[in-house]
């Protein structure tokens, strides 16, 4: 039972996280697909400060992992952004190309520095089990990850700023009537690169969270198994509030558990259902979620189209 | 206005040669910047490994070896072709059919079920492939017609649940000690696509069947479809302005069921003649959807979205992922043509910029030389 809690809560974390970037970016009127490939990158640059700043106390490791992963995800969602704001790209396309290049990019990278440092050493695995105690502390038998507290945080701060603070508004603003936005002098063009960038940070530290999740290392070949097309069904079924998202992060966080630790449960274990049922199970429930909830959905109006100054 | 009608059009401003140069310059940039990331990681072997990549079979020094995996690469070109169909097509209605993946793992499943388990001749698996894959492609269309769910989630649930289906159903038809499913040749021999001799032309390759202009032929069909019939009217037209086509009396709902059908049946067919060539077998334990529905979605924009040109682009991206198998290993890994697809696809956003600012600039030039001729 502990176990299943403390895997609902950090699968439910990496949810919320990437959950508020695609919320963000979505807001601002970016529709930004590309979330798993910036959880990948982010993953990836979290995990090499992981690899390389061993000995570091504890709050400095912390800190500097996240710095290291916000910062890789920011670079690589400005990909993204340059291309569907300036250049007014087909913003679907992008994300998905975004999503292609993280794991490949990820891959090639991994490879080359476990080349480098031996030359037998041929695999996509970044090992960093040392470096991970950081983030843990243990009360009683549950094993309490500080990304917990920091994910609670962003929710916090995440629905502070965007309905009660002046740049909040106006992100908001550029997602469902930019033009509107514009007549009044709020920089569009700038808004929504805002949006991108925090997605690209809050995706970032969410691909970190997700590969320290109960391993103590990562074969990045796998990518991020799918987590980033959940968290964005997360926002969806958020309705693209933040309270809803980490409400509905809890629930996928908790089916997604499941799947780790059902044998622990004499009842579900009786039921004698073969493993992939359970991994199959987030999927399926979103979709079943999705059917009743897009049917009414408030996404931002004006999200996916390219803003045009000229237009009314 | 004489001077207009006198102006010759000039072929940069035809919009299929526009679309040709794009993808030619997006073909170039991104080969450029997979040679910089060669360098980056290894400068002594980059150039190798880039001409590498480019060679591809070229790789081999005898003509019969060249053949045969020229042969082998066409077979894969070819299920690239057909996915990269699969993806056009939706694209048309303006749907992002990033499903095709999924709809690929189950028409594998399908065709190696009917194969190896209920023991079928080839023609019933490959309409087996098609029709379930149709059937997934069938579902994200109603949840999108009916619920209005987005297409891409829909897809990539599908994709993932597909997967896992399709691991558990081919579990009962596998080798005793490998993940792997028994190969066709021994498990159903009538289940393989017939030669037809085509495989004598490329060095006894025994993989090279009818699926080959079978793919072509599709492609076609798919252009003749889209462009040389009412149906395919309707659909570009409920693609464009779904409003307007409503207002016309064209049934969008059914349209858009219909059109992720026949996208699913495409990606479904790609499996068939994929699979069914005995080429490879599935693994029951993979954990991640092949990448051959995806490499898709690159090869559809790089083709311009017309079906005679997604024809080239799918045999270009089979032809530099089949060369990423070549570079040394000791220094680079496979992934670096992923690398490069990727970025082609990222550069692909960038085509209807580089159609504006081309006219643009021509625009320009024009109107310079107009001044010019008026003094």
């Amino acid at each position: 039972m502990v176990l299943l809690m403390q895997y609902t809560l950090i699968f439910a974390s990496v949810l919320v996280l990437v959950a508020l970037g695609g919320c963000f970016s979505e807001h601002s009127g970016v529709i930004n697909i590309g979330l798993e490939g910036i959880m990948v990158m982010g993953a990836l640059g979290g995990a090499l400060m992981m690899k390389y700043a061993t000995g570091a106390p504890a709050i400095v490791m912390f800190l500097l992992v996240v710095l290291a992963s916000v910062l890789v995800g920011m670079l690589f969602s400005l990909l993204l952004g340059v291309a569907a704001i300036r250049f007014n790209a087909d913003q679907t396309l992008v994300g998905t190309a975004l999503n292609l290049l993280g794991p490949a990019a990820a891959v090639v990278l991994v490879r080359a520095i476990n080349m480098a440092e031996s030359a037998d050493n041929v695999s996509s695995t970044v090992a960093y089990g040392q470096a991970k105690k950081a983030f843990l502390m243990n009360i009683g038998r549950f094993e309490f990850n500080w990304f917990m507290l920091v994910a609670l945080l962003v929710l916090i701060a995440s629905y502070v700023v965007l309905y009660k603070t002046r740049f909040g508004l106006r992100l908001m603003a550029c997602g469902e009537h930019p033009q509107a936005a514009d007549s009044v002098g709020i920089n569009v063009y700038k808004m929504r690169y805002a949006g991108v960038l925090i997605s690209g940070a809050l995706g970032g530290l969410g691909g970190l969270v997700y590969i320290t999740a109960g391993v103590s290392e990562w074969k990045f070949e796998n990518g991020v198994a799918g987590f980033g097309f959940l968290a964005l069904a997360v926002m969806i079924f958020g309705q693209w509030k933040p309270v809803n998202i980490g409400l509905a992060a809890l629930l996928f966080g908790l089916f997604r558990a499941l799947s780790n630790v059902y044998t622990g449960f004499p009842a579900l274990r009786d039921l004698n259902l073969p493993s992939t049922v359970y991994n199959m199970l987030p999927y399926i429930i979103s979709l079943v979620v999705l059917v009743f909830v897009s049917k009414t959905s408030k996404a931002p109006k004006a999200e996916g189209i390219p803003y045009d100054k000229g237009q009314r | 206005m004489s001077q207009d009608l006198r102006k010759k059009e000039s072929i940069l401003r035809n919009a299929g040669f526009q679309t040709i140069l794009a993808s030619l310059l997006c073909i170039v940039l991104g080969l450029l910047i997979g040679f910089i990331v060669l360098l980056c990681i290894n400068p002594g072997g980059a150039a190798k490994a880039i001409t590498a990549i480019l060679k591809n079979f070229l790789y081999y020094p005898s003509a019969a070896a060249a053949t045969k995996y020229f042969g082998t690469t066409l077979v894969n070109a070819s299920a690239l072709l057909m996915c990269s169909l699969s993806v056009l097509f939706a694209y048309k209605v303006g749907l992002f059919n990033i499903g095709a993946a999924g709809q690929y793992v189950v028409g594998a499943g399908a065709c190696l079920y009917f194969g190896l388990a209920l023991k079928m001749p080839w023609i019933v698996c490959l309409i087996a492939a098609m029709a379930f894959a149709a059937l997934v492609g069938g579902v994200s269309g109603a949840l999108k017609a009916y619920f209005n769910v987005n297409e891409v989630i829909s897809c990539i649930m599908l994709n993932w649940i597909s997967l896992y289906c399709v691991n558990m159903l081919l579990t009962g038809v596998k080798e005793q000690s490998t993940p792997y499913t028994i190969p066709l040749s021994t498990g159903n021999k009538s289940a393989l696509l017939p030669n037809l001799g085509l495989d004598k032309l490329f060095s006894n390759n025994e993989f090279v069947t009818i699926g080959l202009p079978l793919a072509v032929l599709m492609a076609i069909l798919v252009w003749v479809v889209l462009e040389k019939t009412k149906f395919g009217y309707e659909l570009k037209a409920t693609g464009l302005n779904k409003n307007a086509a409503k207002y016309c009396g064209m049934k969008e709902q059914r349209n858009i069921i219909l059109t992720m059908m026949i996208a699913g049946g495409l990606a479904g067919f790609a499996a068939g003649i994929y699979y069914l060539t005995g080429i490879e077998q599935w693994m029951v334990q993979q954990t991640s959807v092949p990448a051959m529905g995806f490499n898709g979605i690159a090869a559809a924009f790089l083709g311009g979205l017309n079906p005679i040109g997604t024809i080239f682009s799918s045999y270009f991206i089979q032809h530099i992922t089949s060369g990423g198998t070549y570079v040394d290993k000791s220094m680079y890994c496979a992934q670096i043509s992923d690398l490069i697809s990727a970025f082609i696809i990222y550069l692909c956003g960038f085509v209807l910029f580089f159609r504006l600012w081309l006219n643009r600039w021509l625009d320009k030039r024009d109107e310079k030389a107009k001044k010019g001729g008026k003094a």
